[in-house]
């Protein structure tokens, strides 16, 4: 075992810890120093805080701003917003609550130097559309890095977080994490009365358009890697709508952003005809939703639902018509930067491929579908709700607390809080920061304690795939093919061709059924098994390894929900040819799962959905 | 569209490896430079191209769908709180912008700890740091009351 003697475990304690340093977790490092001045406050991310998450190369909108200080929306409005755009199923309380507070968030960076535009004639944020406002946010993250790195007593970068630890005395009270440094392999504990999750949600999971070199040019960032959910399900948190995976109508091969295009520049998209195509599938839409289709603005699914019938009906490739808006210096910035600051892998392609989009429209296409909390979908934790509108089957103890004990979460992490983007995501990981800190000081001297055993029988498992490769590689000459490991990409493109092929993605025109879930399950089970045999070479490596064993528990919970809702909510994001209909009957309800590691079980349950807005 | 990294121009500082959020920009054992191990998960975030002080790291686009001859590059200036852009298109077509970045001197964010500790039972209230007052509204708003059915 040679491989282990240099390696040091280190031990960590705090107060709170903060798993992920994006928007969520610096969000709950600001508000939680705010309320415990004292506290122990340590943030761990797996990259480096200043470019870190979803938000490290940039934003040019903030997609969440309600402008109360000018009337211009009700947090109640946001809530209708979002509940139509996700067919009628969102936690109204936890959309309401981000909604509320958002606002003093957004003035907050405004404050601390992000460059929000204005509006000549009025003064106020330039409205990009009616939640989204314009920014010149190049340097969004590191503005707000700079704030969490003065709030948090320490930041641990380059550490790969592997597994939650559990209470040894009360089984269902979070204790810590653990996790390993890429730099120097040594092994880190973590031990914690409250831990905040504030990981990212997936991509990679479902194939991509792109395989060769620009595999990596996916629509969510390539290190977002679902550890906000494949830390939380092993140890049992209750999580819902995990089905409901997003697929996102973009600027093709370069992901680039269109909001700002039809909303601001007032683009639009047509078939290859010139012809407008939206119109020509209602009655087809309003007979699979009834009256979900008359929803305005149409639910973000369905306007992709409409492209994918166009795209098969011939009509294909579909186009922003870019190159009638841009009759301005200005607008064509404002179309340039909209992918400088955030997708500067666009603004390549259309150098590349001799586009002008002054002079010629630009294709659009469906992507490969991604799993998340925080966008045009909410996937994640079941989390207790807030105090004074929470009803009360949505409340049990802390705000933004799952069902595990002392284990908070925000953005990507919390389930049912649909449309939060950025500044929502922020301003959730403020409500859990604060929850937290109440948490830890009602829990008195009652701390929890962690398991030595537990501990060395994780450091085993997490420096596996090290020995799997020193071990197996000896067995061979050269090259990548062993008969007794595979690679992290390896398994990576296994996982992506079974969720692509079985659960939805883009080979089958995200069309799935119970015999395809079924046969899918019965891949990724065998894949659950083959993880044992992941060979890494060298560090990196092994972060890949446990980024792929995120990504996997996270699939096969994507799975087991896809299977359990005997409908098709969200035609345009996958479809389920058995049930190929939506039906509020007896459908208008949250999926929701939990995983028992005693048993390897998974129990699947109906959460009732409150509408506490009208 | 990977990065690349200029021998000539690169000096080994590890500037990209400290910032690269999918940890693919490694040093060269042999070269003592830096470059990119993993082009199949770069996001093209330009972060490492930004913080390059030695302007040694290009890209160039995918190969799966970028034809060859473009170019992206870009200038951060942090002390100016600006970021400049140079698109050269494939057929020579030239594009440059210039954006702000940042209202406020780097390091000038207040800590949370800087403003004046709150009162103990407001740990207890729905109210969040800086609120009412950074809401730019009176009061924070609760649920309003639902239609009878």
């Amino acid at each position: 075992m040679g491989i282990f003697s240099s390696r040091k475990t280190k031990f960590v304690d705090s107060d709170i810890l903060i798993i992920g340093g994006g928007f969520g977790g610096c969000g709950a490092a600001y508000e939680a120093r705010y309320w415990a001045r004292n506290a122990k406050i340590v943030l761990v991310e797996k990259a480096n805080i200043e470019r870190s998450g979803a938000v490290a190369h940039g934003l040019s909108a903030i997609n969440c701003y309600m402008g109360m200080q000018w009337d211009e929306n009700r947090p109640e409005d946001h809530v209708r917003y979002a509940r139509g755009d996700l067919m009628g199923l969102v936690r109204e309380d936890l959309v309401f609550d981000i909604a509320r507070h958002v606002d003093a968030t957004v003035h907050k960076f405004e404050e601390w130097g992000l460059p929000i535009m204005k509006d000549q004639k009025t003064g106020r944020y330039m409205r990009e559309g009616r939640w989204q406002i314009m920014i010149h946010g190049e340097s969004y993250k590191p503005i707000i890095a700079e704030a969490a790195r003065k709030a948090a007593s320490e930041v641990y970068n380059r550490i790969m977080v592997t597994h939650l630890l559990m209470d040894k005395a009360r089984p269902n009270r979070v204790a810590g994490a653990v996790g390993f440094s890429v730099r120097d392999g040594n092994m880190y504990v973590f031990r914690a009365k409250a831990v905040i999750v504030g990981a990212g949600g997936a991509s990679h999971m479902f194939r991509p358009r792109a395989i060769g070199e620009g595999m990596g040019r996916t629509w969510y960032a390539p290190w977002s890697s679902a550890s906000a959910y494949g830390l939380l399900i092993p140890v049992g948190a209750k999580m819902t709508q995990m089905e409901n995976r997003i697929v996102l109508a973009r600027f093709k091969d370069g992901y680039g952003p269109v909001g700002a295009w039809f909303l601001l520049l007032k683009s639009h998209a047509t078939n290859a005809y010139g012809e407008k195509y939206e119109p020509r599938w209602f009655d087809e839409i309003k007979a699979m939703v009834g009256k979900y289709a008359e929803i305005t603005p149409m639910p973000t699914c369905l306007r992709n639902h409409s492209m994918l019938q166009e795209i098969k009906a011939g009509k294909g490739p579909i186009f922003m018509q870019t190159q009638h808006v841009l009759d301005t210096k200005e607008k064509e910035e404002i179309g340039w930067e909209d992918f400088l600051d955030m997708t500067v892998g666009q603004a390549v392609v259309w150098a590349s491929q001799n586009i002008d989009p002054k002079e010629k429209p630009s294709e659009l296409i469906t992507s490969e579908p991604y799993v998340m909390g925080s966008h045009a979908t909410c996937s994640g934790a079941w989390a207790s709700g807030p105090e004074d509108c929470a009803p009360k089957d949505y409340q049990w103890g802390y705000n933004r607390m799952t069902t595990v004990e002392g284990l908070f979460g925000a953005g990507d992490t919390i389930g049912g809080s649909a449309h939060k983007f950025s500044s929502g995501s922020f301003t959730e990981g403020k409500i859990a920061g604060k929850s937290a800190v109440k948490y830890i000081t009602d829990m008195g001297g009652n701390e929890p304690q962690v398991d030595e055993k537990e501990i060395n029988r994780l450091k085993e498992t997490i420096f596996k795939p090290l020995e799997n490769y020193d071990v197996g590689r000896n067995e061979i000459v050269a090259g990548t093919v062993s008969p007794s490991y595979i690679s992290p990409l390896q398994g990576l493109q296994r996982l992506e061709k079974i969720m692509d092929e079985y659960v939805g993605g883009i080979s089958t025109f995200y069309m799935t059924n119970e015999p395809m879930l079924n046969r899918g399950l019965e891949l990724l089970s065998m894949l659950k098994e083959d993880l044992d045999h992941l060979g890494a070479e060298d560090l990196h490596q092994l972060q890949r390894a446990w980024e792929l064993h995120h990504r996997v528990w996270t699939a096969e919970s994507v799975t087991r929900h896809t299977l359990f809702r005997q409908e098709t909510r969200w035609p345009g994001y996958y479809y389920r040819g058995d049930h190929p209909k939506l039906d509020d009957t007896d459908w208008h309800v949250f999926t929701g799962s939990q995983y028992d590691a005693k048993t390897g079980e998974w129990h699947m349950t109906k959460l009732p959905v409150h509408h506490i807005i009208d | 569209m990977p990065t690349f990294v200029y021998m000539t121009r690169c000096d080994g500082c590890g500037q990209c490896v400290d910032i690269c959020p999918s940890d693919i920009m490694h040093i060269d054992k042999t070269y003592r430079r830096a470059y990119n191990i993993e082009p199949n998960f770069c996001w093209e975030c330009y972060s490492c191209v930004k913080a390059c002080p030695q302007h040694a790291i290009d890209v160039r686009g995918y190969a799966d769908f970028a034809p060859l001859g473009h170019s992206v590059r870009v200038l951060r200036e942090e002390e100016k709180g600006s970021i400049s852009w140079k698109i050269k298109y494939r057929d020579g077509r030239v594009k440059e912008f210039t954006f702000p970045i940042r209202t406020t001197p780097w390091g000038s964010i207040q800590s949370p700890s800087d403003y004046a500790v709150p009162d103990a039972n407001a740990l207890g209230s729905v109210m969040l740091a800086h609120e009412p007052e950074a809401l730019k509204v009176k009061t924070l708003p609760t649920l309003p009351p639902k239609k009878k059915v």
